[in-house]
């Protein structure tokens, strides 16, 4: 008995009740007229797709800036990344998938790392309202960056406007770029046998193996970085200010690294995330992507203080399940649903912040 | 005295979880006396207050035993409002101000005058519009009551710290009915001018029939004002007396005698410290630390010693050793070994093998929510690069070493504990004390300092820590520095005793020196500057 409460306890009732939820939608999808093998295609692509962007959650949260509203941030130089790396294929005549995907990923990298360490040195400025200013920083730099996308002087048609031959577009394709490389088996069916691993069906169920690898990578690096010296030492300024002051460890820098790693994986996550969906989104596409990266890692069990690789995997699969898979299963039972699915996403995932801040206002589960 | 005492509390007793506070204790101040309060930090002096003012902690953690009667009438005090009814007005160490309020609205604040309106007549007086005439004459009274000449319009949030005071006791005589005042260490922020004063005012007040309780440790200031006083120690009383009828020394030596333990059996052969070697040296070292203020020290300690820092509460012994590992702001100088530590640069006393057991355990000593294991390795691993192992450019941990070297600090110190990975947030007082230890002896250090090593732990763990503070000191030659306000302890163990007030060592004491001498050297003043006497040494 106490060991059942134990366990109920160390998973935690919201996610067992999602979790429950979770199952029940799959169960009940067939009925519903859904393929089982679409449903699971879908809950696939999303996590593997998602992943990255929920992962840069960790070191916010472990540096001691809480939940890192703040992600457009890399998710910006992310996109800049993505299209200066089209722009380049295009003046060089031919087009280059794999070639872009990895000029997105050098571009957008130092750009997010500097962005990050601006905005970590704010964060250090407002100490104890940090996620209050990160969401204004993430709403703020979207708008700033919808004049970029109006100034970059890129010329690819793919990229621009047809009409007015300037000012890029909302949507990019990246059919012709780096669109599905490591996801898509329509993609990679063209590539070299050798590289056919990358994306396959089994038994209908389309499996995107190189975007989930690529992930449980990056999950892997942070998980390591985390038992790292820097990382211990990340960890503990977040978790108590004055006991790793007391060790000789500048709790400021700390905090600036927990946001530049936050920020980099911010635009990792987004150029992942544009691989697999085929398009870039830019202008206010992103402004709310960042509250959908907290409630995920929140459903994973993270709280504003702590956050491990293990909320970011069970957080991406419980979340992103359950807006695939509700998603079809509320449109047949409601008559035009066409806008419902926006609707249910925005109160699951604010939902879930509410709930969550609320939960863990102050911190620190064990101490009360 | 004439007339039934204003204030008599008979037999009172308070037992927190168990654990008495309070046993027996009398307290009875007479119309127009200046009643002296003083024992140890720990004595049961809040608690008494707490009792008389009918604190909710009191209440909620079982009442108490005993009377209290308020000019002859036996009365049950169940908050703080109702002390108030009762005429019972508290000065308080930290001011109760509202900073952007005037003099006038803070002397009157909860008890202001109003003019009745309609909206009044119809939502209840608290809409009523304020009499400021009627308000600021009240408070021009009070203050002219108190000798006090400032304009009450003056907003509070720049006034002098004295004046601020001042303000806070005219407050408490403007309330009507006034009987009993409570002044809870009152000169402890003031400058000396500014508490000469202070205590000319309480003398006035007295003179005006009104009864003061006077909490201080400050002994010379019990004999410049009080008709009487009593003492307590450990919860108990010790002497009800006029305060002619003592001397300082007699009362210092009642607030501190206790019998006193030596845990260290130096046998016959006093321990004679190298004198030459210096392991620690203070210069004009002040730290800026909130409530413990260093304020320009001079100390030495000898290499293989074990030193303690005694005092009161409040009076800087904590705040120097947060001064020299670098968490509060420092200036002056700190020697370790010779060298100069530079007290700008955070983590600079560790790399000079100083290492520390903060007093605050919890929120500087541990990282609750990781294991044990994480929290032995972590300063080690952090300053010295131990634990580690290389992985291409990445230092990681090294959970092997680490786990093996966790269980032996375990074994070592006997922490109780379910294993290495239990969190040490769920550990209890005493065993966080030893997970805390266990971190700084894993650095190895020349110099180890633990702050409040035994606070709030059982008396079990209590002897297991010091002994093993002992036992570091006499097998390694470890010098220790142990900072505490629990006299019996440094009296158990230590070589020498340096007692702290207000921010400077008063004297540095041998531990079989006299209760007197640490009595008063607490409330900083030397024994032989008040018998006039060489002290031997």
């Amino acid at each position: 008995m106490s060991n059942a409460k134990q366990t109920i306890q160390r998973i935690g009732w919201p996610r067992l009740i999602i979790a429950l939820f979770f199952i029940l939608l799959i169960v009940v999808s067939p009925f519903m007229g859904l393929k089982l093998s679409d449903v699971f295609s879908d809950v696939l692509r999303r996590w593997s797709m998602f992943g990255i962007l929920i992962l840069a959650m960790v070191p916010g949260v472990q540096s001691g800036i809480g939940l890192n509203f703040g992600v457009s941030l890399g998710i910006v130089a992310g996109l800049i990344g993505s299209t200066t790396a089209i722009e380049l294929s295009f003046q060089h005549g031919s087009p280059r998938p794999w070639t872009d995907l990895g000029f997105a990923l050098l571009i957008a990298i130092p750009i997010a790392a500097l962005l990050g360490l601006v905005y970590g040195m704010l964060l250090n400025r407002v100490k104890g309202s940090e996620m209050t200013v990160s969401t204004y920083v993430g709403f703020s730099v979207i708008a700033l960056s919808n004049i970029v996308w109006l100034l970059l002087p890129y010329k690819s048609g793919v990229l621009i406007w047809p009409i007015a031959g300037e000012g890029m577009r909302n949507t990019i394709n990246l059919e012709e770029s780096f669109g599905g490389l490591l996801s898509n088996p329509a993609v990679v069916e063209k590539m070299p046998t050798a590289l056919r691993w990358l994306a396959f069906e089994v038994g209908g169920v389309v499996v995107p193996f190189g975007m989930i690898l690529f992930f449980l990578f990056m999950c892997l690096a942070v998980w390591l970085f985390l038992r790292s010296k820097k990382g211990i030492a990340m960890s503990a300024a977040g978790e108590n200010e004055l006991f790793t002051r007391s060790n000789a460890i500048d709790v400021n820098q700390m905090r600036i690294l927990g946001t530049v790693l936050s920020t980099v994986l911010g635009a990792i996550g987004i150029i992942m995330y544009a691989q697999v969906f085929g398009f870039l989104q830019l202008y206010n596409a992103p402004l709310m992507m960042g509250f959908q990266c907290v409630a995920a890692v929140l459903i994973g069990g993270a709280t504003t203080r702590r956050a491990s690789v293990t909320n970011v995997i069970v957080g991406a699969l419980l979340f992103q399940g359950i807006l695939t898979t509700s998603l079809p299963v509320i449109k047949r039972l409601m008559p035009s649903g066409s806008t419902l699915s926006e609707v249910v996403r925005i109160i699951i995932s604010n939902g879930i912040i509410l709930y969550a801040l609320s939960k863990t206002k102050g911190g620190n589960q064990i101490e009360k | 005295m004439d007339g039934p005492p204003i204030l008599s509390m008979k037999g009172i007793s308070k037992e927190y979880f168990g654990n008495r506070v309070l046993k027996d204790v009398d307290l009875v101040v007479g119309p127009g006396e200046i009643h002296a309060l003083v024992g140890e930090n720990g004595a049961g002096k809040s608690t008494l207050m707490n009792i008389l003012f009918g604190m909710p902690v009191i209440h909620t953690t079982g009442g108490f035993e005993g009377e209290v009667e308020i000019a002859g009438q036996a009365v049950k005090i169940m908050n703080p409002h109702e002390a108030m009814d009762h005429g019972i007005g508290m000065v308080h160490q930290e001011f109760m101000l509202i900073p952007d309020f005037t003099i006038a609205e803070n002397i009157k604040v909860g008890r202001e005058i109003g003019t009745p309106t309609v909206f009044s007549k119809i939502l209840g007086p608290s809409m009523d519009i304020l009499d400021r005439e009627a308000m600021s004459r009240d408070a021009k009274k009070a203050l002219s009551r108190i000798g006090m000449n400032i304009e009450d319009y003056v907003k509070v949030a720049g006034l002098p710290i004295g004046y601020k005071q001042f303000v806070e006791i005219a407050r408490e005589i403007d309330k009507t009915g006034i009987k009993l005042l409570v002044f809870d260490e009152p000169t402890a922020v003031l400058a000396e001018s500014e508490a000469e004063r202070l205590l000319e005012i309480m003398k006035l007040i007295a003179d005006q029939g009104i009864a003061i309780i006077f909490i201080t440790h400050r002994l010379d200031e019990v004999m410049a004002i009080a008709d009487s006083l009593t003492i307590l120690r450990d919860g108990e009383l010790v002497e009800r007396s006029s305060t002619r009828d003592m001397t300082v020394v007699e009362i210092a030596a009642k607030m501190i005698g206790r019998k006193v333990e030596r845990l260290v059996d130096l046998g016959d052969t006093c321990r004679v410290c190298d004198q030459e070697n210096v392991a620690l040296e203070l210069n004009n070292f002040s730290v800026d630390m909130p409530g413990e203020q260093v304020k320009g020290m001079n100390a030495s300690v000898y290499k293989g010693e074990i030193f303690g820092f005694g005092g009161l509460a409040g009076q800087g012994k904590i705040g120097i050793i947060n001064g020299i590992m670098g968490l509060f702001p420092a200036e002056g100088d700190a020697l370790v070994f010779g060298e100069k530590l530079r007290l700008e640069r955070l983590g600079d006393a560790l790399k000079h093998d100083v290492a520390f057991v903060s007093e605050d355990r919890r929120g500087v000593g541990l990282l609750l929510n990781e294991s044990i294991e994480r929290n032995i390795v972590f300063s080690a691993m952090q300053v010295h690069n131990q634990f580690l192992r290389r992985i291409g450019p990445m230092k990681m941990i090294n959970r092997k070493k680490a786990k093996k070297h966790a269980i032996d600090m375990i074994k070592l110190l006997d922490i109780r504990c379910t294993g290495p990975q239990q969190k040490t947030g769920s550990l209890s007082g005493g065993n966080q004390q030893k997970v805390c230890l266990a971190r700084a002896l894993t650095l190895n250090p020349k110099i180890l300092v633990v702050a409040e090593p035994t606070r709030g732990i059982d008396i079990g763990a209590k002897k297991l820590v010091l002994e093993h503070l002992v036992k570091m000191n006499v097998d390694e030659g470890m010098t220790i520095v142990i900072i505490s306000s629990e006299l019996v302890e440094l009296r158990s163990i230590c070589d020498r005793i340096a007692i702290v007030s207000e921010g400077k060592v008063e004297e540095i004491l041998p531990p079989d020196a006299s209760d007197a001498a640490f009595g008063l050297a607490m409330s900083g003043m030397s024994l032989a500057g008040v018998e006039g006497e060489v002290k031997d040494e």
